[in-house]
């Protein structure tokens, strides 16, 4: 490319080709990998949990190794075990500290529905707390259910539209 | 499991107040609840049950008087036997016990267990609050008179509270609790013949 002041031209050969895509596609793909969960083990799912963060099932293959157990440094509240009314105050306070955006992954039967704990103690199904994105049936789920969760989520994720979520929020 | 034979005797002559207790174990006593502490005590002081196993109570339901019965488990860590002492409430209504939490600091969240689940209150305890369901919960969930599935009340949290826009709701029980029974054809008798949830082969009730 001949021009009077190549130094103000892209040069390809010192900086490499160039891509053309989608804000939402390139939003998104930052997003989908690097998920970092925010562990809500309050039964014997989040066993399974950390088996799945472990070296057999190795959840860092996803992006999504960094459990963090601050609300504000975490993108996805893995709910992993039983809310009892007691505690569902604490998780709904946790999910509010999360910065946008933020997604919910309901691990198991208790945290789906209530599971086997029909009764006067148990929150049935944590979504009448928080919004959940994914739920995993199990009881409690393999790793692998908790895996595919994850990919369900990134599924999802790629799909938001998210340039005009941020610019209108 | 060795049993201590001399103490029905001791406790006996030391308190003719108590009285022997049917039991399929270790001795047990019923004693008059104003006496409870001192026969406590004095297991614990005298006899060497020095540990504290349990603080429980029986609700023999609305019907019966006396409706609540406290149960305590001792242990003695040089004998290595159990002695169990039951003391009835005096009152069906409003059931009270004096506490044993002078004796045994471990005595403290047995009895605010008691206390939440049945709703003993212990006399001289020094922070009788509920210790499993959350401040403000209304009842008391192991009464005979309390469904499993819970009754429908308010949670006090108010941020919780906009969330659960209708509070506290009874669990669905959809045919449970699953329990077999004896007695049955194994087909009826088994748990999954109990189930009333909605599936493929049952349709949601309206």
């Amino acid at each position: 490319m001949a021009t009077d002041a190549p130094e103000l031209t892209y040069n390809s050969k010192i900086e490499g080709e160039l891509f053309v895509t989608k804000a939402d596609a390139a939003i998104n793909w930052l997003r989908n990998n690097s998920m970092w969960p925010m562990p809500m083990g309050l039964a014997c799912c989040a066993i399974e949990l950390m088996a799945a963060a472990s070296s057999r099932y190795d959840i860092a293959r996803f992006g999504a190794e960094v459990m963090r157990f601050s609300p504000r440094q975490a993108d996805c509240m893995i709910v992993a075990g039983t809310v009892t009314y007691k505690m569902a105050p604490i998780v709904r306070r946790i999910y509010d500290q999360m910065a946008a955006p933020k997604w919910v992954i309901a691990m198991g039967a208790c945290a789906s529905s209530g599971g086997m704990y029909r009764s006067y103690a148990t929150l049935q199904g944590v979504d009448r707390i928080v919004p959940v994105d994914v739920y995993v049936s199990g009881c409690p789920p393999r790793p692998e259910a908790l895996l595919d969760a994850l990919l369900k989520l990134q599924d999802k994720v790629k799909k938001e539209r998210s340039l005009s979520k941020l610019l209108s929020a | 499991m060795t049993t201590d034979v001399e103490i029905t005797t001791a406790v006996s002559s030391q308190f003719p107040s108590a009285a022997p207790r049917a039991s399929a174990d270790c001795p047990a006593f019923n004693v008059p609840a104003t006496e409870a502490i001192a026969v406590l005590q004095w297991l614990r002081d005298r006899q060497g049950y020095d540990f504290l196993m349990d603080v429980t109570a029986v609700d023999w339901s609305a019907e019966q008087s006396p409706r609540f019965t406290v149960v305590w488990h001792l242990y003695s860590g040089t004998k290595h036997t159990y002695v169990r002492v039951a003391a009835n409430c005096a009152s069906d209504t409003e059931p009270s016990m004096p506490t044993a939490s002078g004796l045994w600091a471990g005595a403290d969240w047995h009895e605010r267990e008691t206390y939440d689940l049945l709703g003993i209150k212990f006399t001289g305890h020094p922070d009788l609050r509920r210790i499993l369901m959350w401040d403000g919960y209304p009842y008391h969930p192991l009464r005979k008179e309390f469904p499993l599935a819970g009754l429908p009340t308010e949670i006090s949290d108010p941020e919780i509270a906009a969330e659960l826009k209708e509070g506290v709701i009874s669990a669905p029980m959809a045919g449970g609790p699953f329990v077999a029974t004896p007695g049955e054809p194994m087909s009826e008798a088994e748990p999954r013949a109990k189930d009333e949830a909605w599936n493929e082969h049952n349709e949601k009730p309206e």
